[in-house]
């Protein structure tokens, strides 16, 4: 197992850690900040969209320095990077699929199912609304 | 990225480990392979319900309060969270780390920050759930409307509470095995074998519950 120790003696050292984890605050404080920033701002807006897609990357890039400095993946040999990082590339058709079927399921039934489409964006008096699909009340899911 | 190999070395001709990495610990990495892909299925399909959906709760709404401070206060309380578990992440990786140097006492010191760490971020996720529960949300039950004022179905509350649970058993069980590992630190099981592997791989596995975090937290809070 020596080999394995002595290897990566001069990565990680406890300087680098603590840029990463500096790395980390500051892009999580960002990250809040822009939630703070559109906390008001209307939902499915183009701006809020932006938004969502900054803090997104924002997240991967959290993500990488995780793995890549935590997990102390980014010194190992690249062959075996591979092995793991490959695999990962199936997220990408599997993000892509379900968010767009889920779309496309939502346009339909709007189409096709108008009783569905006026139950659900009709606003209702919320004091109202807690009162009768509260605790005690019927199982909100049980609306539909 | 990877580091420097002398060109003419022959990796896959036997009597060498290809990866240059102990067996466990390839294990460990293919394990959390699989691992992600079980919270990328949850995740997906939450996204999935929430494309499908008119209206969704807006979190600034649900997540308002801090326990001893009132309600109002949106994303502040799983900020604390969120820095809480990043600080844990930095004491095991500094554990991991003077496991390296053989340095035992520097070991046992982040372990125990580490654990410590650990318990704090589920005695938060125990107050939130707490809190959630008494404002009438649960599995099947969603008092919160949609940010547009449209009533909500119970989609909601199970995502959320499927998810974070499943999050929090991870955390949960990551402080069992930093527990035990603790022990073993305490009575020189390393020591007399030599190495510290096992912290590195216990390490691996405290960095993928913070990295899922990071995904759970924007998903849920911020977007």
């Amino acid at each position: 197992m020596a080999h394995t120790t002595t290897a990566h003696a001069e990565h990680g050292g406890t300087k680098e850690i603590w840029k990463v984890f500096w790395i980390l605050l500051v892009l999580t404080i960002v990250e809040l900040g822009f939630g703070f920033l559109m906390m008001d701002w209307p939902e499915q807006s183009l701006k809020r969209h932006i938004v969502k897609g900054i803090i997104i990357i924002l997240m991967l890039a959290k993500a990488f320095y995780i793995i890549a400095y935590f997990m102390h993946l980014k010194p190992e040999i690249k062959t075996f990077v591979m092995t793991v990082a490959i695999p990962m590339l199936l997220f990408i058709w599997f993000i892509l699929a379900f968010l767009m079927d889920g779309n496309a399921f939502r346009n339909l039934k709007n189409e096709y199912d108008p009783y569905h489409k006026e139950v659900t964006t009709t606003p209702i008096d919320k004091e109202k609304a807690i009162h009768e699909h509260g605790k005690d009340a019927v199982k909100p899911g049980e609306l539909e | 990225m990877a580091q420097t190999i002398p060109a003419e070395q022959k990796w896959w001709s036997g009597g060498k480990s290809p990866f240059n990495l102990e067996y466990g610990k390839v294990m460990i990495w293919y394990f959390l392979m699989s691992d992600s892909f079980t919270f990328g299925a949850l995740l997906i399909s939450y996204g999935t319900i929430r494309f499908a959906s008119n209206g969704w709760p807006d979190p600034n709404e649900v997540f308002q309060s801090f326990p001893g401070l009132g309600d109002g206060l949106p994303l502040l309380f799983v900020s604390l969270m969120t820095f809480i578990l990043i600080m844990s992440s930095v004491t095991m990786v500094l554990a991991v780390h003077a496991g390296k140097n053989m340095d035992r006492k520097n070991v046992i010191k982040y372990l125990i920050w580490t654990i410590i760490g650990g318990l704090a971020f589920l005695s938060c996720q125990a107050l939130e759930w707490t809190h959630l529960y008494h404002e009438g949300a649960w599995w099947g039950i969603n008092p919160f409307l949609n940010a547009d004022g449209t009533p909500a179905n119970a989609n909601f509350t199970n995502f959320f509470f499927t998810i974070t649970g499943f999050h929090g058993f991870h955390v949960f069980s990551g402080v069992v095995l930093n527990i035990i590992m603790l022990i073993m630190t305490i009575n020189g099981v390393f020591d007399r074998r030599g190495h510290y592997l096992m912290i590195e791989k216990g390490g691996l596995y405290w960095h993928f519950v913070d990295l899922v975090w990071v995904f759970v937290f924007t998903m849920f809070y911020l977007l």
